[in-house]
């Protein structure tokens, strides 16, 4: 990686570093030079990590997958933001030219009770599989695909539940939440199904699983000040949440 | 997977009252009560605008309410629904804060519903429950003054209301409760409107506006009637 040119910039981070859940970390300060404006945020990382290597020094372990902003692999609180500064994206989207030369980058995991820290910036999103596990899901027999328009559904209903459906699973929503509350990300899921016929069988019981999961996996409490939907990539809207909120308060009182 | 259909479906609690041990479930009882509390103030706010009638409406008025051994049970309902969201509203600020046990370094807040009165509902919320209080000592179990009106003797309620508004104090003190009261229910009660689920794209800017007069406009029939009474 030799593409030094008078544009590029020195960048100085600050990164937690934890060796493992067990032990307790903080934050380490480095600088690395040369960082060119066109990498992207995670491209960045990769390079401070060489640069940790060739220091004998154990690089940053950070989640990262499609580096296309469709898996919700990666993840990073960048100075306080989930995801950085830049409003629907995704940290592997974020590229170095939001920033400047001399600036300084506080990079922390996803702080949450239900998102323990594996190790330095990766954490244990797993509680949102759980929640998937407990009612993310229709029950269908296996056969012959159905006619592709058997089924009519209105436009403006396909639009919102492809809106909820656009969830990575991110877990920005959690780690933005003052609270640490899943509750866009579940209202994401049960939305996506619930809006559908495909999902009206097993409506009542899934909004009832997931937010007993949800509840059991340990999240806050939504406290309606839509950091969540602010921070999310996908930009979900907390709409969802108040469907959720509807059709919790449906099933639990009619079913 | 199994042939038969929905062998896998999921198990959810299956009692309502069951509602209640959920987190969505204790907001919904954050929302109501917070919510049925806003209609005792708006019944509260008509029954101070008889003081602009002169002593004898108003203390007439205060006499009629008090009479009735229906008061006791108006009473009583009135502080379980204090009671339960405060206690709610503690708990769920407790369950907030163990969610997050490990602070961040650096955090930065950009969402539309953040703002300042959001931000300090626990503390406006603490600060009505100690002007509750002694909102109490200072009218209900304050002095006592006697007057008589079409030859029933009753307590004259107006004295003491225009006596405690007279002293600057009270009235500045008073004002700013008000003030907090006003920033609780920015927040509050347009929050309850998402957590009850009734929010929804085509009325959502409507319960916002609706939200944002009520909780600045009856504070404010609060304040105007304070310093009218001082002005008196």
């Amino acid at each position: 990686m030799n593409n030094s040119n008078k544009n590029n910039m020195t960048i100085h981070l600050k990164v937690w570093r934890q060796a493992s859940n067990k032990e307790k970390g903080k934050m380490e300060s480095y600088t690395l030079s040369d960082v060119s404006p066109d990498m992207s945020f995670l491209e960045m990382l990769d390079q401070l990590n060489l640069k940790l290597m060739k220091e004998k020094i154990e690089p940053v372990s950070f989640d990262h997958d499609c580096r296309e902003g469709i898996c919700g692999m990666c993840s990073l609180m960048i100075n306080g933001h989930a995801h950085g500064p830049q409003l629907l994206t995704t940290t592997c989207q974020l590229h170095m030219r939001e920033y400047k030369d001399g600036d300084e980058i506080v990079i922390e995991p996803w702080r949450s009770r239900a998102f323990p820290v594996v190790k330095d910036l990766v954490v244990d999103r797993s509680a949102f599989d759980k929640i998937m596990a407990a009612g993310g899901f229709v029950s269908v027999n296996t056969g012959s695909a159905p006619d592709a328009n058997g089924t009519a559904i209105a436009k403006v209903v396909a639009d919102e539940a492809m809106d909820a459906a656009q969830c990575i699973g991110c877990g920005a929503c959690v780690a933005a939440c003052e609270n640490g509350s899943a509750m866009l990300f579940v209202a994401a899921k049960v939305s996506q199904l619930s809006l559908l016929p495909q999902g009206q069988p097993e409506a009542a019981s899934r909004v009832k699983s997931m937010v007993a999961k949800m509840d059991e996996m340990g999240f806050g409490n939504c406290t309606n000040h839509s950091e969540c939907m602010a921070a999310c990539p996908k930009g979900i809207s907390v709409e969802h949440i108040a469907r959720m909120n509807r059709d919790f308060l449906k099933s639990s009182l009619l079913q | 997977m199994s042939s038969e259909t929905g062998d896998a479906a999921p198990s959810g609690p299956k009692f309502s009252f069951l509602i209640l041990q959920t987190s969505v479930g204790r907001k919904y009882l954050v929302a109501i009560t917070g919510l049925l509390s806003c209609g005792f103030l708006l019944g509260h706010l008509a029954g101070n605008l008889l003081l602009l009638m002169g002593p004898d409406s108003f203390n007439s008025y205060a006499h009629k309410l008090t009479s009735t051994s229906l008061i006791y049970v108006a009473e009583a309902i009135l502080g379980v629904i204090f009671l339960v969201h405060l206690g709610l509203a503690l708990k769920l600020n407790w369950e907030n804060k163990m969610a997050r046990p490990q602070k961040y370094v650096k955090k930065k807040t950009f969402g539309p519903g953040e703002n300042i009165f959001s931000s300090t509902m626990p503390y406006t919320g603490i600060a009505i429950l100690v002007f509750l209080v002694l909102h109490l000592t200072q009218f209900k179990f304050g002095s006592v003054y006697m007057t008589q009106v079409e030859g029933v003797e009753m307590r004259d309620v107006y004295r003491t209301v225009i006596e405690f508004f007279k002293n600057i104090w009270s009235l500045v003190w008073y004002c700013v409760a008000m003030s907090l009261l006003a920033m609780h229910l920015a927040h509050g009660v347009q929050s309850s409107f998402q957590s009850l689920g009734i929010r929804s794209k085509q009325i959502g800017q409507w319960l916002k506006c609706g939200s944002r007069i009520f909780a600045f406009g009856v504070p404010a029939g609060f304040i105007f009637l304070s310093i009218w009474c001082h002005l008196q």
